[in-house]
């Protein structure tokens, strides 16, 4: 069942038409991945989910069920949320944040505490570091905080906004791995907004490709795209023409190496 | 300086203290016109200035109303209210409320509206209810502003209580009025410094409780 965006836009009150007929379902336990120019409204068809937007038209269903028939704050409380820019609580200790949620849902400070602490430790923080205040963290931890929070409540959603925007290329490709990981073992159904085509490549199973006005330039598993991108954008998007996504194999010694564009070895074929 | 140590003696003079016209029996009275006078104006100001920075909505015309109470000159209102309800203290008081409202207002719908808007929204998006948003993220965010708020208008309303016993005769405004009356200038400037001590005491103890309101964001942790 998953998340199905049916025939879904959005023009906010000032006259922005932020998104137009948009329709995509997500499987359960699937990954998508918008990806998308500046502006190009991922952030808004990601937060129709929760009803943090309001479709102007079309609608937004979760196992079937339209989300406008669900009440806003418990529906906000059954999906987990990972904010563009970290938004942990900055006069909250670090475990206290990402006990937010289950603590709202009454389970008590301590169990949600020591909870806390153990998710910390799944997304790789210290959970000696659960003591300290978001503004004592280096940009990296904080998101990975806000990973944790996301996941305190058990949700079977996940939404996030460019989860990794924030950090340099090594360290994003480390918390890549490290969602991979977690999505092997605890099998969400995820969301993720990100203007980093590579990133959607990795870790999305299908993804949508947006321009200017939410329209959807192509849809498909990163395999499709890649083997036919479907109009110039999208081959300009996927840097289509890049050294590295020009690959060819070149015979040595009775073995096929792979070259990029620029002649350089990726690897072998096997 | 002479006037200025007759002031001193006046005020250190065992005769002016104890009894219903002591020095100490006033400083009370004159705290608790204050107190009355901020925790009412609070009661109003606070949850409209809370409610305008949590919903953005209906500034203006609190903005401009506030602006409009604020060019109120007190003492004009003082006598009006005075006229109006006669002798005691619900004149001056009613005075001191409208002299109180502007920055508490301001201070409270300034300090909603600098809470971070990235935390606000994320708390909202993880499914805090708007009532839990004011009281857990932006009033904690904003408290620091608001209690700021709190502070002016303390500073204000104790300067002016004063004015109370310009119609009843409380607090120790009695001292200068009643010293310019019989021309007793010791004790008028007495009662001056007693007003003044009593405003400073008043903002350092506010200005503590604000330093330590302050989000703890940066602290380095115990
Ligand atoms: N609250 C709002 N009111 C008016 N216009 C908005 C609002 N939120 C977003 N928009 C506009 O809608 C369009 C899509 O915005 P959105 O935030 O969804 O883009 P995005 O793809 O997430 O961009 P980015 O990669 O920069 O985060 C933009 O033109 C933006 O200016
Ligand atoms: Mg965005």
């Amino acid at each position: 069942m998953g998340i199905e965006f049916r025939d879904v836009g959005k023009t906010y009150p000032d006259g922005t038409v932020a998104v137009t007929g948009f329709s995509c379902t997500v499987p359960s336990h699937r990954t998508l991945a918008l990806v998308g120019t500046s502006g190009s409204g991922k952030t808004t068809l990601m937060r129709m989910v929760n009803r943090m937007v309001e479709p102007t038209t079309g609608s937004v269903l979760i196992d079937g069920r339209d989300v406008r028939e669900l009440d806003k704050v418990a529906l906000r409380r059954s999906i987990g949320y990972v904010p563009q820019a970290g938004g942990l609580l900055p006069h909250r200790r670090v475990v206290d944040n990402v006990a937010t949620v289950p603590v709202l849902t009454g389970t008590p400070r301590r169990a949600a505490r020591d909870a806390a602490l153990a998710l910390l430790e799944r997304v790789g923080i210290d959970p000696a570091l659960g003591r300290r205040y978001p503004a004592q963290l280096s940009g990296g931890q904080q998101q990975r905080v806000a990973v944790a929070r996301a996941l305190a409540a058990e949700p079977n959603i996940l939404l996030m906004d460019e989860p990794f925007g924030a950090v340099d290329p090594i360290v994003r490709r480390g918390l890549q791995d490290q969602l991979l990981q977690l999505q092997a073992e605890l099998g969400k159904t995820i969301v993720l907004v990100t203007h980093d085509i590579d990133e959607a490549f990795r870790l999305g199973d299908e993804v949508v490709i947006l321009r200017t006005g939410g329209i959807v330039a192509q849809t498909g598993t990163p395999k499709e795209i890649v083997a036919a991108p479907a109009d110039e954008f999208v081959r300009d998007f996927i840097g289509a023409d890049r050294a590295e996504r020009a690959l060819r194999t070149v015979d040595v010694d009775g073995r096929s190496v792979v070259v990029d564009g620029d002649g350089r070895p990726v690897g072998v074929l096997e | 300086m002479n006037l200025f140590g007759d002031a001193l003696a006046w005020i250190t003079d065992g005769a002016h203290w104890g009894g219903p016209g002591g020095i100490d029996h006033r400083v009370v009275q004159h705290l608790l016109v204050t107190f009355a006078a901020v925790a009412l104006a609070a009661v109003l100001a606070l949850p409209l200035g809370i409610l305008i920075g949590h919903t953005g909505r209906g500034r203006l015309v609190v903005v401009a109303l506030a602006g409009a109470v604020r060019a109120v000159p007190t003492l004009g209102l003082l006598t009006l209210l005075g006229l109006a309800l006669g002798i005691g203290i619900q004149a001056p008081l009613i005075a001191l409320v409208a002299l109180a409202f502007p920055s508490l207002l301001a201070g409270a719908y300034a300090g909603i509206e600098a809470a971070d808007r990235g935390a606000v929204d994320a708390a909202r998006a993880v499914g805090m209810s708007e009532w839990q948003l004011v009281t857990r993220v932006e009033i904690p965010l904003g408290a620091d502003v608001i209690l700021g708020g709190i502070r002016a208008a303390t500073l204000q309303v104790v300067a002016t209580a004063t004015l109370a016993a310009y119609i009843s005769d409380t607090g120790l405004g009695r001292y200068l009025f009643s010293g310019l009356k019989s021309r007793q200038y010791d004790q008028m400037l007495a009662g001056a410094l007693l007003v003044a001590a009593l405003a400073l005491v008043l903002d350092l103890t506010m200005a503590a409780l604000q330093r330590a309101s302050r989000p703890t964001t940066r602290k380095v942790p115990s």
